[in-house]
């Protein structure tokens, strides 16, 4: 066996079992922080994974966008809220988590079927490499022009609606108190919702 | 006889590329009856310590340079005993960091918390990879270069996050969350800068945004071409490297330390390590992006073309190679000290302020300069990049 072939093998193997071992932990942790963090560990093995196949720019979208991005969120998400409280025992957790175990097991049988029945074309077609971020545009502006145009007006739309969320003088006055609001948050004038009697 | 071997190859892959290293080592070690695999393993590990010795040198003479600096802002004199003008005042820190205790609080989560700084460092070292000093001098002429830098700093948060967390202490809690925040924002207008210079060269490789800058000299920098982009950059740069006016993450006055409350010893010196390695990668990348990389003012071609030397000449290669490291080092620190400088004459932001800037000025601001570039790039295609 040469040495790229062996230390690729190496790496695979490496790769795939912190994928393996880090999905299950994700799942049966009960310490949701850590799951949050071992998410982020996972998504950056399946990166390491788009690597060894020679997809440098999916390997680095992968990292922006789920480590960079969603894993982030779910972080900021969970420390905001998180207030490590005991919570209350749920009646039947036995018979809960036997059942969702049924349907994962069942799930699992069902794609180790599908991974053995298919006649897959090994090996698969050589990668292109270097060239890969040039197809991938070509691609998304000719076949899959409507999907991708669709996207990016999804996303426009959400980031005007950040923009507009965040710019709260379209909102012209305070709710509460009806004086007109600005963007300052320390200096405003702080006026008692309730008017002072002067006269008895 | 080695010397021999060495050099033969240089004077035959200078015709085409400059001077490659590599090429050359690899050459001379399957001289020694080796195959040229095991060759490429061996040659593997000496551009990753040169850029790692190069980066902590980078920091020590940061350091210093900031302590020099502030004490010159606030009329002191600073570091002046160890070493000529105290130069070696950041290696007496560096080691008493080094043997100091490392204390990891009690009811703080050990693993997490040893991870953390771990998670901030290990990103900012591995985007060393990409920063060109010369056509071949650099580690990996990555084909997707600038953005793997993209992705790989927005790993760092984690990091943060993480440290903040398991610290257990809600100064360092809400100083992990405020860098978090503060680098998902300000990652959007940086990427979007970057994506207007990427548009210009046609490509993401590092090496190939340096080469189409340096057609002409001073006049063929991108910062001509991208002022706006210039400045959006260089403001997210500092807000990524949490330097003032954007240093609320560890804000003094209110949150302590920040994230780095409870660190001490070798920990506290990874984060330390970290944010004075991200400085002086940010300031490279600038200049990379926009003053040119290794392109001196004057090209060095023209300069060997007045002085009627022929440029593929073994000698003359290896004085353009050092200018060029010469060039890219001294534009960084350029900017290091535009940064330092900045840091000691300018207050601090506040957390609306930062947030305002980020998504209400910068954010809209790149959209439109990428638009414009964009425009630009269609209508004068010679002089934008068609």
């Amino acid at each position: 066996m040469t040495l790229p072939i062996s230390t690729e093998l190496i790496c695979f193997l490496v790769l795939a079992s912190i994928v393996v071992i880090g999905g299950i932990g994700v799942v049966l942790l009960s310490n949701i922080v850590y799951s949050a963090f071992l998410l982020g560990g996972v998504f950056m093995a399946i990166a390491g994974l788009y690597l060894l196949l020679n997809a440098s720019f999916v390997a680095a979208a992968q990292v922006l966008v789920y480590v960079g991005a969603v894993n982030v969120l779910i972080l900021f998400a969970i420390m905001l809220v998180n207030k490590r409280e005991d919570l209350a025992p749920i009646k039947g957790l036995q018979v809960r988590r036997f059942v969702s175990g049924l349907v994962c097991s069942g799930m699992l049988a069902l794609l180790i079927r599908v991974v053995v029945k298919t006649p897959w074309a090994v090996p698969g077609p050589t990668a292109i490499g270097e060239e890969a971020t040039e197809r991938i545009g070509e691609h998304l502006f000719t076949d899959y022009l409507l999907p991708f145009e669709l996207a990016s007006v999804l996303l426009l739309m959400a980031m005007i609606g950040a923009i507009v969320l965040a710019r709260r003088d379209v909102l012209l006055e305070d709710v509460g108190t009806g004086e007109p609001v600005d963007q300052a948050l320390l200096e405003k004038v702080k006026t008692p919702v309730l008017t002072e009697k002067t006269t008895l | 006889m080695i010397i021999v071997t060495t050099f033969a190859p240089i004077t035959i892959c200078t015709a085409v590329s400059g001077i490659d290293l590599e090429l050359s080592f690899v050459d001379a070690v399957k001289g020694w009856g080796l195959s040229s695999e095991l060759a490429h393993v061996l040659w593997l590990p000496f551009p990753m310590l040169l850029v790692l010795v190069a980066a902590i040198i980078g920091v020590l003479v940061s350091v210093w340079l900031e302590r020099k600096i502030s004490a010159a802002a606030q009329q002191r004199i600073g570091p002046e005993y160890a070493g000529a003008l105290g130069i070696l005042q950041p290696m007496a820190d560096g080691l008493k960091l080094l043997v100091k205790e490392d204390v990891i609080p009690a009811r703080a989560d050990g693993l997490l918390f040893t991870l953390g700084p771990v998670l901030v460092l290990v990103p900012v070292i591995l985007s060393w990879v990409i920063v060109p000093f010369g056509q071949n001098l650099l580690i990996s002429n990555v084909g997707v270069g600038i953005f793997l830098w993209i992705s790989l700093s927005s790993i760092q948060p984690i990091g943060l996050l993480m440290s903040g967390y398991a610290s257990n202490n809600k100064y360092s809690l809400l100083g992990g969350l405020r860098a978090a925040a503060q680098s998902i924002s300000y990652e959007i207008p940086l990427a979007l800068s970057v994506l207007a210079v990427v548009m210009m060269s046609n490509s993401l490789s590092t090496v190939d945004i340096v080469q189409q800058q340096n057609g002409a000299g001073l006049l063929s920098w991108n910062i001509w071409r991208q002022p706006v982009g210039f400045l959006i950059f260089w403001i997210c740069a500092l807000a990524e490297c949490e330097r003032l006016p954007f240093d609320l993450p560890e804000a003094e006055e209110e949150l302590v330390a920040g994230y780095q409350t409870e660190y001490a010893g070798m920990k506290f010196a990874l984060f330390y390590l970290g944010s004075y390695i991200n400085l002086v990668l940010s300031a490279l990348l600038v200049s990379v992006l926009y003053l040119g990389g290794w392109g001196s003012p004057l090209p060095a071609e023209w300069l060997c073309s007045w002085l009627g030397q022929s440029p593929n000449a073994p000698v003359i290669q290896i004085v353009i190679g050092s200018l060029g490291i010469v060039m890219t080092v001294l534009k960084a620190y350029l900017l290091v000290f535009l940064a330092i400088l900045l840091r000691w004459t300018t207050p601090r932001v506040r957390i609306d302020q930062l947030l305002d800037l980020g998504w209400k000025f910068l954010l809209p601001i790149s959209l439109v300069n990428l638009l414009v570039t964009a425009g630009l790039k269609l209508v004068f295609p010679i002089a934008f990049g068609g």
